[in-house]
């Protein structure tokens, strides 16, 4: 299944370190655009990414981005050491956020990270310990390549 | 009330025309100094949107519009790259830091500079005919 994979690769994410956040996501948008996938793919791609980068410095210690593309779909694994998501389901809502004043000043914590990431992926999984971490699986169609 | 049956004609009240301004435009409406990309000048804007939380503009903007705001950090920029946004504007006399003005150099996107409030920034353009970029997604949705 993955003989036909385009990418396979590994990003190391350090908490708090807002001037780094949203470079694995802006890298990943030029590789993308290289190799010649869809502009709306790639947007949802870069989007994600970046919520998911931008979710990682705000809340955790650490965490891994794990990329795979073939030409039918990608894959992006985010797992992350950190306090964990106490309510999945109300951090979900579009607005409901736990943001502190200062990632407010930095832009975020608008509530719209995981909701954002949602809304661009075909397949979404989240699951989270409080007090450990969390991990993230999002699955973007990439095209209506061979189905077989 | 129109009796029942009968086809009653409802008037939509008349809403200006959409427009294409060109980043030159917008810079002499809302007054900007250009801080990156004096040479894009000629760069059509056919839309906008305005935040200050990253996260909306990337949830509500459509690639290629342009985006006032007043986060004036590397995030900014990021963020508009991220989103495909055309060309930004900082309002409220709002200046990019270094490490957001650099980037946006690196990443070709115009920076433009505006003494205006957000709102009166946008009341203008908007007064100009320049559609919101998330009405148009909208419509297309």
């Amino acid at each position: 299944m993955s003989d036909d994979s385009l990418l396979d690769l590994e990003f190391e994410i350090i908490g708090g370190d807002f001037n780094q956040a949203g470079r694995v996501s802006t890298k990943l948008k030029s590789i993308l655009k290289e190799i010649g996938f869809d502009a709306q793919v790639v947007r949802r791609v870069a989007i994600s990414t970046y919520e998911a980068e931008i979710n990682v410095v705000m809340y955790a210690r650490r965490g891994v981005l794990r990329f795979k593309a073939s030409p039918q779909k990608i894959v992006i694994i985010i797992e992350d050491e950190g306090q964990g998501i106490e309510d999945i389901e109300e951090a979900m809502k579009e607005g409901y956020s736990t943001a502190t004043d200062e990632m407010r000043e930095m832009g975020f914590g608008a509530g719209m990270g995981l909701p954002n990431i949602k809304r661009n992926s075909d397949q979404f999984e989240i699951t989270s310990e409080v007090g450990k971490g969390t991990r993230l699986e999002v699955t973007i169609i990439a095209g209506d390549g061979s189905k077989s | 009330m129109a009796p029942k049956g009968e086809v009653v004609e409802v008037k939509k009240k008349s809403e200006p025309a959409p427009v294409i301004l060109t980043l030159r435009e917008v810079k002499e409406i809302l007054g900007c100094e250009v801080l990156v990309g004096k040479e894009q000048l000629g760069m059509e804007i056919w839309g906008a949107c305005a935040a200050d939380l990253m996260s909306d503009v990337l949830a509500f903007s459509i690639p290629d519009s342009l985006l006032l705001t007043g986060l004036v950090n590397a995030q900014s920029v990021r963020t508009a790259d991220v989103a495909e946004i055309k060309a930004l504007v900082y309002i409220r006399g709002k200046r990019p830091n270094a490490g957001a003005l650099q980037l946006a150099q690196e990443k070709g996107i115009p920076v433009l500079a505006s003494e205006l409030t957000m709102y009166e920034a946008c009341g203008r353009l908007y007064l100009r005919g320049l559609k919101s970029a998330a009405t148009i997604r909208s419509k297309n949705e």
